[in-house]
């Protein structure tokens, strides 16, 4: 019996895997995702022309080209600043949309939804706390991502425009993350947004006007409230991925990112 | 081995059959075919020169050659040389159109840069998530117009702004020199007209950028932590920190 089992072949690890990847291939689910005309239309093997038709077959198309420079591709010239914002934008919609649906602008409610929504909504602390920490860190991403780019010499010709499109979309940012700091109705947004706005109506000529405009009145109130809250969900949100869209589209039609140094 | 359905080998069959029978008909001899497709007037041209009447001194020369082309040994109009073409011009390409493009190394889009970028947003989320699990979010005690907080403090980032506001008069902290900083930003690839790129060649600009921004960071910092109530100066490890995220 002893005997038997010494010489039967050891199986290594290198064998093992290859035998669980092709029975995960011969499998029914794998064969229904890779099938041609299924989710991948024309079957997925790796090779160049396949490498080519992920990006042009896809939706991504729209974002990158097929092939980009060598040196594009390095973490460490980039930091994945840009994207990470662009990601954390995204991210920012996903959780912002989730703390809609238990959230009404309106100042007798404003606080309490906040309150409830971190004590009897599920992930509902959750979410709130990955909204506003994903939030600061996008403002750092951002403003890190800029220094990144001036650093590197990245907004010299051809690419002058699309540096200011992205100052303009810094600025965005900050205008996103202002108007949200207002929405949870506390002691701290509320303050903190009067020592904001009091700043504002110092600008010349328009300045009281515009104070008036975003304020909804003389002073902050309930009209603030609602007005910030359409400004942070939806008005900056638009504006921003306009710009986002020009930006993008930019740094391709520019010749990719800039460099190698 | 593959199976060959019955049907399909049947249909091979009568293909191979029904090409056979045409090789077999008189057509193949020479004379081109009844349906071609070349116009009646273009056949007697080539007819004509074959013969030799109105050609080309060069294509006279050849009739000699031409007139073995049926056999299949040289196509028609091969020159005195056997040179089946005629060079007429070289054009350079610089001539017609403008090539700036040196060959760029590149890399496929996937996996090469898809692959970082998925993995770095699966670190963002991931960090995200952990920190939000630790950490929560402040929320103080709901608004109240009647009560100021002291200090009350603005947003970290416009932290460096309030600061300003302890030195200068509002017009110039809150809206001045915000707005040349902004402005500055703006035009700076139009105000640098230094071509390069290379840092060694950028001395005096990333110099100016780094001393602005340690400025701005310093006043971010001091405005944060160095702030108590009435936002007098402290030190935070003396009356502690007065800063809210």
């Amino acid at each position: 019996m002893a005997l038997t089992l010494d010489e039967r072949p050891k199986v290594t690890l290198k064998e093992r895997t290859t035998k669980v990847n092709e029975s995960l291939k011969a499998s029914q689910a794998w064969n229904s995702i890779f099938r041609p005309g299924s989710i991948f239309r024309k079957g997925y093997t790796d090779s160049p022309r396949n490498r080519s038709y992920v990006i042009m077959n896809s939706v991504l198309y729209h974002l990158h080209p097929v092939k980009v420079k060598r040196h594009a591709v390095k973490v460490s010239y980039t930091l994945c600043l840009g994207g990470l914002s662009f990601f954390l934008f995204i991210l920012l919609t996903v959780t912002g949309i989730f703390l809609m649906f238990f959230y009404r602008p309106t100042a007798t409610n404003a606080w309490q939804d906040i309150q409830s929504l971190q004590t009897s909504v599920t992930f509902g602390l959750m979410v709130r706390n990955m909204h506003r920490w994903g939030a600061h860190l996008m403002v750092l991403s951002t403003f890190l991502h800029m220094s990144r780019v001036f650093y590197h010499g990245a907004y010299k010709a051809p690419r002058e425009f699309n540096w200011v499109i992205g100052v303009i979309l810094l600025t965005l940012t900050l205008l996103l993350s202002f108007t949200g700091y207002l929405l949870p109705w506390d002691q701290l947004a509320l303050w903190a947004v009067a020592v904001g706005t009091n700043m504002m109506g110092y600008s010349p000529v328009i300045g009281s006007q515009v104070r008036f405009v975003l304020l909804g009145g003389v002073e902050i109130g309930a009209e603030t409230l609602l007005r910030w809250y359409v400004l942070h969900v939806l008005l900056f949100p638009f504006i921003t991925v306009i710009f986002l869209a020009v930006h993008f589209w930019r740094v391709r039609k520019d010749g990719g990112i800039s460099g190698p140094l | 081995m593959t199976e060959i359905p019955e049907h399909l080998l049947k249909r091979a069959q009568a293909a191979r059959d029904k090409a056979a029978t045409e090789t077999g008909s008189p057509d193949s001899a020479g004379a081109p075919p009844a349906d071609s497709r070349i116009p009646e007037a273009l056949l007697n041209r080539s007819k004509a020169a074959k013969e030799g009447g109105g050609v080309a001194v060069a294509e006279r020369v050849a009739t000699g050659v031409v007139a073995v082309a049926p056999n299949g040994n040289a196509p028609i109009g091969t020159g005195p040389g056997g040179h089946t073409q005629r060079l007429l011009t070289v054009v350079k390409s610089g001539s017609i159109q403008d090539v700036k493009a040196v060959p760029v190394d590149k890399v496929h889009t996937w996996p090469h840069l898809l692959g970082p970028e998925f993995v770095s947003a699966l670190a963002c989320t991931a960090f995200l998530f952990v920190f939000s699990w630790f950490v929560n979010a402040p929320l103080l005690q709901a608004a109240n117009f009647n009560q100021t907080p002291n200090p009350s403090k603005a947003p970290w980032y416009f932290l460096g702004l309030q600061e300003l506001l302890t030195m200068f008069h509002p017009m110039i902290a809150g809206v001045t020199l915000p707005g040349v900083a902004l402005v500055a930003l703006i035009l700076t690839p139009y105000m640098d007209r230094n071509p390069s790129n290379k840092p060694e060649d950028r001395k005096f600009l990333t110099s100016i950028f780094t001393v602005h921004l340690m400025f701005w960071a310093v006043l971010v910092i001091i405005g944060s932590f160095f702030r108590g109530p009435g936002f007098n100066f402290v030190f935070p490890w003396v009356e502690g920190i007065f800063f809210e995220l």
